[in-house]
């Protein structure tokens, strides 16, 4: 592949110079092959292996090559139909209690209402160019299948989307937003019924119809050219974030944070900084109720496989994996849908290894007060997904540094009756009272 | 390594150690035909001389370790040439909705990899036994950091009497540390070949594969409610070429369908979730062990008969077989 030497990609015009990186050994080295390090590759059933040949090639001449302009196509439909780029915007009530600057990276502000459409509109323009006439894809909070709904929409392409049963019910507006823009629901009734079975149910699906199918894989798992394409669909984050710090502040900033499910928003808050060695990377991933796992039951009660994880092969990547001693998966648990998962992006895992990137963790009730205190105090209800990172800076802002990008992943509209729901089993401090909220419900 | 008696195969692999060569792994050259450590030939090849071969497929354990092991034995007296039996994982993508339910079964009843593994010390059969599974679970066996990898679980294997493997989740590219061990250990490595695969990609996995070639008969998964597609002849007919038995699996439920695959020119049927269908069926209804036995093995009667019948209507071919 084109980039075996440790640049970076980039999903359209460069917007700074590809300055020559410092060669700092295999740390900065982005492997042209689909492998970070150990990690990645390609563990699926044969019958796929030619389209995720097809898809390999489709990737390097179309997205890396802008063959027939499709970069210049994609720029152009994130910019007038997504909205991009999002704000970067000062945090003033945080920065003042954490007496630290911190700045928010909006893409809560992107079309769908999270950063799931930059890897959304990027794949279904791609499958449109590939001449692939059918989209499914999987989604846990259902904003992945949301944006994937919309772009198929936009784009003209019927689409069908795989969702646990447990989804359903934990992320009901999103089930309605899919099917208003024409998708069609598949409930996957399996295991737990999260995003571990709506995946494997979406790759049955693709095994059968793989033909005339594209699988528009919604975080940066699975066999490559995944976890690469989806990263270089998202590093759009971090490509405006960076230049929009240095623009704003004048400097680069001591953290970034994002929330870390497969690690998508994560894997693009971070590309465009992962060169810069003065810049601390933290993926916060969901601690759950606790990071135990229980071997009897087969279930770890978090989503920690960063954190806690092991190495193993899931969903056609080695990647880091909640397993249990034998390598059955266990069924991870999250309050937020969309970190509930028990494999991660090969990539992240990679960076982990290296040290490059921090995992760290808070539980669902950091996150629930997360939620609550971004909404009371600037104004922003954001996804339980993201809630994780401010659950994070509220505990560790005083070891962060002077200046801290959050990439507030998505808004929480989706999650206002959960959020509540569990707000009142639980004793959440600052959370408003809550017989007056839920009377109404 | 080095008792491998294609040496060409094994330098090839030595250098392909590390991770990041595996795609190169197997390499250009013709295919041929794997010998066993010790220089016989495999029993898993040896099960497809004579007549077609019918080879059917169980998870171990479903619906518990004691039934299991009769309708597995059950097979062989319905004239099963060779057996894969399925240890379950939780993840099986490439399966229907008939599989997932066995392996969800035989997980929730305590099946581990250590027990399948007591499993097929207790059988008591004497045709070849394969062992179907997904890679995590041969990676992790033996736990350690020190040697992860398939390694000690081919090991495992062969002292338990396997004689290979079909790791559906494992294609070619990723397959070279899997072959290594099972060349060490002197066990087959079973490749899918798909209706998808390209000609090009025809030569690699039977480069790879050993004992059997496993033709999918259709896409999609694993089923009896989707029959076998002509997608079928055509596979067989590129993959004629090449001196290694072909097994057609996916979809094939009953003698009539099992005769058709044959006469098209397979060597050998393989069927899962028809035999599958009848222990849920048992399961559901509470019957006696004995008489899903006697259910399976009427099936296996049924479908042996009919690979046999299409054996007697098939074409002969250029070589005379
Ligand atoms: C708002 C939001 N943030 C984060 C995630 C987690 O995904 P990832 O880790 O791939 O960014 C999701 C997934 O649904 C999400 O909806």
């Amino acid at each position: 592949m084109s980039d075996a030497e440790g640049t970076t990609h980039d999903t359209g015009a460069p917007t700074r110079d590809p300055e020559p990186t410092p060669e700092t050994g295999a740390t900065r080295e982005r492997v042209g092959d689909g492998k970070f390090g150990d990690y990645g590759g390609q563990y699926v059933p044969e019958a796929l292996m030619p389209a995720i040949r097809e898809l390999e090639d489709a990737y390097e001449r179309y997205v890396l090559g802008n063959e027939d302009g499709f970069r210049d196509e994609f720029r152009r439909r994130i910019r007038e139909f997504g909205g991009r780029p999002t704000p970067l915007q000062r945090a003033d009530e945080l920065s003042q209690r954490y007496d630290t600057d911190v700045y928010l990276k909006r893409e809560d502000l992107l079309h769908g209402g999270a950063h799931k459409l930059n890897n959304a509109l990027g794949q279904v323009l791609l499958a449109k160019y590939m001449g692939k006439e059918r989209i499914v894809a999987e989604t846990g909070a259902g904003q992945h299948g949301t944006a994937t709904a919309m772009a198929a929409a936009h784009l003209g392409m019927p689409c069908e989307i795989y969702m646990g049963e447990r989804d359903i019910v934990r992320q009901r507006p999103n089930v309605f937003r899919m099917k208003i823009n024409g998708a069609e629901i598949n409930e996957v009734t399996t295991g737990r019924g999260t995003l571990k079975e709506a995946i494997s149910e979406t790759m049955r699906d693709w095994a059968t119809t793989v033909e005339n199918t594209h699988y528009v894989i919604g975080s940066i798992v699975g066999p490559h050219p995944f976890p690469t394409m989806v990263r270089d669909f998202q590093a759009l984050i971090s490509e405006e974030a960076r230049e929009q710090v240095l623009d704003q502040v004048g400097r680069l900033p001591d953290a970034v944070l994002a929330c870390a499910g497969g690690g998508s928003n994560t894997m693009g808050a971070f590309h465009h900084f992962v060169d810069d060695d003065g810049v601390g990377l933290y993926a916060v991933e969901a601690g759950g109720s606790s990071l135990a796992v229980d071997e009897e039951e087969g279930v770890a009660p978090n989503s920690a496989s960063l954190s806690t994880g092991t190495e193993g092969v899931l969903h056609g990547a080695r990647t880091k994996l909640l397993q249990d001693g034998d390598g059955q998966i266990v069924e991870s648990h999250s309050v937020s849908s969309g970190l509930d998962y028990a494999g991660v992006g090969p990539e992240l895992a990679h960076l982990v290894d290296e040290e490059r990137v921090q995992p760290v963790n808070v539980d669902d009730d950091a996150a629930l007060e997360g939620f609550h205190r971004l909404s009371q105090r600037e104004g922003i209800i954001p996804a339980l997904e993201t809630a994780h990172a401010f659950g994070y800076l509220e505990e560790h802002a005083d070891e962060l540094g002077d200046l801290v990008v959050v990439n507030v992943s998505g808004r929480g509209d989706k999650d206002l009756e959960a959020a509540l729901e569990e707000t009142e089993q639980r004793d959440i401090d600052n959370a408003p009272p809550m017989d007056e909220l839920t009377g109404g419900l | 390594m080095g008792r491998h008696p294609s040496q060409s195969h094994d330098s090839e692999r030595d250098a392909s150690q590390s991770h990041d060569s595996e795609r190169d792994a197997s390499g250009e050259e013709p295919s041929e035909t794997r010998l066993l450590a010790d220089g016989s030939g495999s029993d898993l090849r040896a099960a497809f001389d004579g007549e077609p071969a019918f080879v059917p497929y169980l998870a171990v354990g479903d619906p518990d370790y004691e039934s299991s092991l009769a309708y597995v034995e059950a097979l062989e007296r319905g004239g099963a040439d060779a057996i894969e039996l399925g240890l379950p994982f939780s993840e099986p993508i490439a399966e229907g909705s008939t599989i997932q339910e066995a392996v969800v079964r035989s997980l929730d009843a305590g099946m581990t990899p250590e027990r399948f593994f007591e499993f097929v010390a207790d059988l008591d059969v004497d045709v070849p036994l394969v062992c179907m599974t997904y890679y995590n679970l041969l990676y992790q066996y033996g736990g350690d950091e020190a040697e992860s990898g398939p390694r000690p679980f081919v090991e495992r294997a062969a002292a338990v009497g396997l004689s290979g493997f079909v790791v559906p989740d494992l294609p070619a590219e990723e397959a070279g540390p899997l072959r290594e061990a099972c060349d060490e250990f002197g066990l087959d490595l079973v490749s899918i070949v798909a209706p998808t695969t390209e000609d090009e990609r025809l030569e690699k996995l039977v480069d790879i594969s050993s004992g059997y070639l496993y033709v999918q008969a259709r896409l999609g998964v694993t089923g009896a409610d989707v029959a076998p597609s002509d997608q079928t002849a055509e596979s067989l007919e590129r993959l004629g070429e090449y001196d290694i038995p072909k097994a057609v699996g996916f979809g094939i439920s009953d003698g009539e369908q099992a005769a058709e695959i044959v006469s098209a020119g397979a060597d050998g049927i393989i069927v899962g979730s028809a035999l599958v269908e009848i222990v849920a069926e048992g399961y559901e209804h509470d019957r006696p062990t004995d008489d899903v036995a006697a259910n399976l093995e009427a099936l296996a009667s049924e479908l042996k008969a009919g690979a046999r019948r299409g054996g007697e209507q098939a074409v002969p071919r250029p070589d005379g077989s």
